[in-house]
C-alpha cells in the first residue's frame, strides 16, 4: 500500500529557494562592483546599493514568473522587511557599543567603594559606585512605596468599581503618563527646594520619581485587572461577598502576578530617569544611607556628572556606571516578563 | 486616592505658574516670542530679558525631524510584524520594542553622542552635497556636529517603540471580515493593506504620532548630549546650532541667578502646557480609532 505524502504548494520548493540565493549573490557582486567603480565608498554605500539591487532583482524575478501585482505586493513587505531591520540595528548597536565600553571599566571595588576618597579624574581602578547604587536603590523603594498604592487603587477604582469619574480619571492618568520628566523634576525643586530650608536628599530625589511611575503603574495594573474573567467577580458576588470583598479576596489574589508585573515595569521606567535627578538629589561622592537627610546619589546621576567632567576616565566610568545601570534595568525587566508569561498559562 | 493624579497635575501647574509668575508679569508675551535670553548682573544691578521663542523654535524643528524619521519607520515595522513576520520573529521584535522602551533616556544620549553622532555627521554631509539646494538642508557654515538633525535622530529612536505599538494596537483592531473581503476579491497582501488596513488605522497612526510627538517635545538629557544649545532661531536642520527647551532649562540651571531661575520655572510652565495639550489630543484620537472598530 501506497501512502501519499501531503503537498505544500504555497511552500517554496528547492529550485525556488536557489533562485532566490542566487539573485542575492548577484545583488552582492553587483553592490561590490557598482561601489567599486563609482565614487561611492563606505559601509552605507555598501548596504545601500545592496539593498537596491537585491529588491530590483527580486522584484524583477516575481514580476517575470508572476506579474505585475505579485512584483508590487514583494516590493511592499521587503520595504516593511526593511524598516523593522533598521528599527532592529540601533538595539544592536547600543548593546553592543555599552557592553564593550563597559567592561573595559570593571573592577573589584566598583562595588565596594565610593568616590569620597578619589575623583572622576584618577585612574579606573579607583573610586566606586557603591554610593550610587545605594542611591538608586533608594529611590526605587521610596518611589515604589508612595506610587504603588495610589497606582493599584486608582486601576482597582477605573476597572472594578467603574465610578462617575471613572472617564476623567482615565482621561487624567494618560496625561500624566506625558508629563515631561524634566517638569515633574523642577515641579518638586519649585513646591519643596526652592525658598525653603530643605536640601536636595534621597527623599526630594524620589518624589519627581514617584509621579513617573505612577501612570505607567496604573495602566499597566489596568489591562492586567480586565484579564480577570467576569467568572470570578459574579460568584464572588453570589456567595454574597460585597463589592469589596470579592475585589480584596478574588480579584486581587487572581491577579497578583500581574500586578507585580505591573509595579516591576514601573521601576524599569524610572531607574534609569536623569534629567529629575539634576534638580532634586543634591548630587553626593559618599555613600549616604539616610534617605531623608544630606545629598545624595544615584546611578544616572553618576553617568551624567563623569560625562559632564569629558575626560577620558570620567566618560569611561560613565560607560562603566550605565552598564551597571542597563543590568539593573534588563533584570527587572526580564522578571516582568517573566511574570507576564506566567501569567498567560 | 484615584483622584491623587488629579492632585498630582494641578499641583505641577499650579506651583510652576505660581513661581514662574514673576516672569510672566514683566515678560508678558515677550517670553512666548523673544528671541533673546540674556541675564547679567552689573554692580548688584540685575538686567535680563527672557525669550523662549528661539527654543519653541527649536523644540518643534527637533521633535519635528524626528517624525519624520520615525513616523514611517514605526509605520512600516508595524505592517511588518502585524502582516508579514513569522510568529517567532514577531514575538522577538516585540521584546526588542518593549526593550528600546525601558532603556534610560541617558543611554541614547551616551549612545548618540559617541556612536551615532560620527556617522550622523557623515550622511549630513551627503544631504547637503547633493539636495543642499532644498533650503531646508542648507546650512550658512559648513559645521555639521551636534546639529538638530543628530538630535532628531537620536529622538526618533527613542519614540518608534510608542509609535510602533500604538499603531499595531490600531491595525489589529481592523475588522476580519474586511480583510478577508478583501483576499476573497483578489486582493494581494500589499493591495489588502492598501484598501483596507492603511485607511482604518490611519487616525490611530496619527495619534500615536502625536504621542510620540508629546514624547519628543519633553525629552532633556538625550537632547541635551547631541545638540549645541544657543538661543538662536534656527530653522536648518543640518546646522549645528538649536535648541529644545526641555534640555535649556538643564543648560542653564547651574549658573542661574534667582530671577533667571524663576524664569526658567516659567519655561517648564510652557513646556508642561505644550505636553499637556499634546497629549490630551492624541489621546483623543487614538481612543476615536480604536473605537471605529468594535
Amino acid at each position: 500500500m501506497t501512502t501519499y505524502a501531503p503537498t505544500k504548494p504555497w511552500q517554496p520548493t528547492k529550485v525556488d529557494i536557489g533562485k532566490n540565493v542566487l539573485g542575492l549573490l548577484i545583488a552582492l557582486v553587483v553592490s561590490f562592483v557598482v561601489v567599486q567603480l563609482t565614487p561611492m565608498k563606505g559601509k552605507l554605500a555598501y548596504a545601500g546599493v545592496l539593498f537596491i539591487s537585491a529588491t530590483v532583482i527580486q522584484v524583477g524575478m516575481k514580476w517575470i514568473s508572476r506579474g505585475r501585482m505579485a512584483a508590487i505586493d514583494g516590493l511592499a513587505s521587503s520595504i516593511a522587511f526593511t524598516g523593522s531591520v533598521i528599527v532592529f540595528l540601533p538595539v544592536v548597536s547600543i548593546l553592543y557599543t555599552t557592553i564593550s565600553k563597559g567592561v573595559k571599566g570593571l573592577h573589584w571595588t566598583l562595588f565596594t567603594d565610593s568616590m569620597e576618597n578619589s575623583s572622576y579624574l584618577d585612574p579606573i581602578g579607583m573610586g566606586g559606585i557603591l554610593h550610587a547604587i545605594v542611591g538608586t536603590m533608594y529611590m526605587i523603594i521610596i518611589a515604589s512605596v508612595i506610587s504603588v498604592p495610589l497606582s493599584i487603587l486608582t486601576a482597582l477604582y477605573l476597572t472594578e468599581i467603574k465610578g462617575k469619574a471613572a472617564g476623567f480619571i482615565q482621561f487624567l492618568v494618560q496625561a500624566m503618563s506625558g508629563v515631561p520628566s524634566v517638569v515633574a523634576g523642577i515641579f518638586i525643586y519649585a513646591a519643596l527646594l526652592l525658598n525653603t530650608s530643605f536640601r536636595g536628599s534621597g527623599i526630594t530625589g524620589a518624589l519627581p520619581l514617584a509621579i513617573l511611575m505612577i501612570p505607567t503603574v496604573t495602566r499597566t495594573a489596568q489591562e492586567v485587572l480586565l484579564l480577570i474573567p467576569n467568572d470570578l467577580r459574579e460568584a464572588g458576588q453570589a456567595l454574597g461577598a460585597t463589592q469589596w470583598k470579592t475585589v480584596i479576596t478574588i480579584v486581587v489574589p487572581a491577579a497578583r502576578s500581574g500586578l507585580v508585573t505591573a509595579v516591576i515595569l514601573g521601576v524599569a521606567r524610572i531607574a534609569g530617569e536623569t534629567a529629575p535627578l539634576l534638580f532634586t538629589i543634591g548630587g553626593s561622592d559618599k555613600v549616604n544611607w539616610n534617605p531623608f537627610n544630606g545629598p545624595q546619589s544615584a546611578l544616572p546621576y553618576y553617568v551624567w556628572k563623569g560625562l559632564i567632567s569629558g575626560t577620558p576616565e570620567a566618560v569611561q566610568r560613565s560607560w562603566t556606571a550605565i552598564l551597571v545601570l542597563l543590568m539593573i534595568v534588563l533584570f527587572f525587566f526580564s522578571i516582568a516578563r517573566y511574570f507576564s508569561r506566567q501569567r498567560m498559562k | 486616592m484615584s483622584f491623587s493624579s488629579l492632585a498630582i497635575l494641578t499641583l505641577i501647574g499650579s506651583f510652576l505658574m505660581l513661581r514662574g509668575f514673576q516672569t510672566f508679569q514683566s515678560e508678558g508675551l515677550h517670553f512666548i516670542t523673544g528671541f533673546e535670553w540674556t541675564s547679567t548682573v552689573n554692580d548688584g544691578v540685575e538686567t535680563s530679558t527672557f525669550g523662549l521663542g528661539s527654543m519653541l523654535i527649536g523644540t518643534l524643528l527637533i521633535s519635528g525631524t524626528a517624525l519624520v524619521i520615525g513616523v514611517p519607520l514605526s509605520v512600516l515595522t508595524a505592517l511588518y510584524l502585524n502582516f508579514y513576520a513569522p510568529m517567532q520573529i514577531r514575538k522577538f521584535m516585540v521584546t526588542i520594542l518593549d526593550l528600546m522602551a525601558a532603556f534610560p533616556s541617558i543611554l541614547y544620549g551616551l549612545w548618540g553622542y559617541f556612536i551615532l553622532m560620527p556617522m550622523a555627521e557623515y550622511w549630513a554631509k551627503l544631504l547637503y552635497k547633493y539636495l543642499g539646494w532644498i533650503p531646508a538642508f542648507s546650512v550658512p557654515q559648513p559645521a555639521f556636529t551636534r546639529s538638530p538633525f543628530v538630535a532628531g535622530l537620536v529622538l526618533a529612536i527613542m519614540i518608534i517603540p510608542i509609535i510602533t505599538s500604538v499603531s499595531r494596537e490600531v491595525f489589529s483592531q481592523t475588522p476580519l471580515d474586511r480583510i478577508q473581503a478583501a483576499y476573497a476579491l483578489g486582493a494581494t497582501k500589499w493591495k489588502m493593506i492598501k484598501t483596507v488596513v492603511l485607511p482604518f488605522g490611519s487616525g490611530g497612526v496619527v495619534g500615536g504620532a502625536m504621542l510620540g510627538l508629546g514624547r519628543a517635545m519633553g525629552e532633556t538629557v538625550a537632547v541635551y548630549m547631541v545638540l549645541n544649545i544657543a538661543f538662536s532661531a534656527n530653522l536648518k536642520v543640518l546646522y549645528g546650532v538649536g535648541g529644545n527647551v526641555a534640555s535649556m532649562i538643564v543648560s542653564r540651571w547651574g549658573e542661574s541667578t534667582l530671577l533667571e531661575s524663576k524664569a526658567l520655572l516659567a519655561a517648564g510652565f510652557v513646556l508642561f502646557m505644550m505636553t499637556l495639550a499634546v497629549n490630551f489630543l492624541a489621546n483623543f484620537i487614538v481612543k476615536r480609532a480604536i473605537k471605529s472598530g468594535k
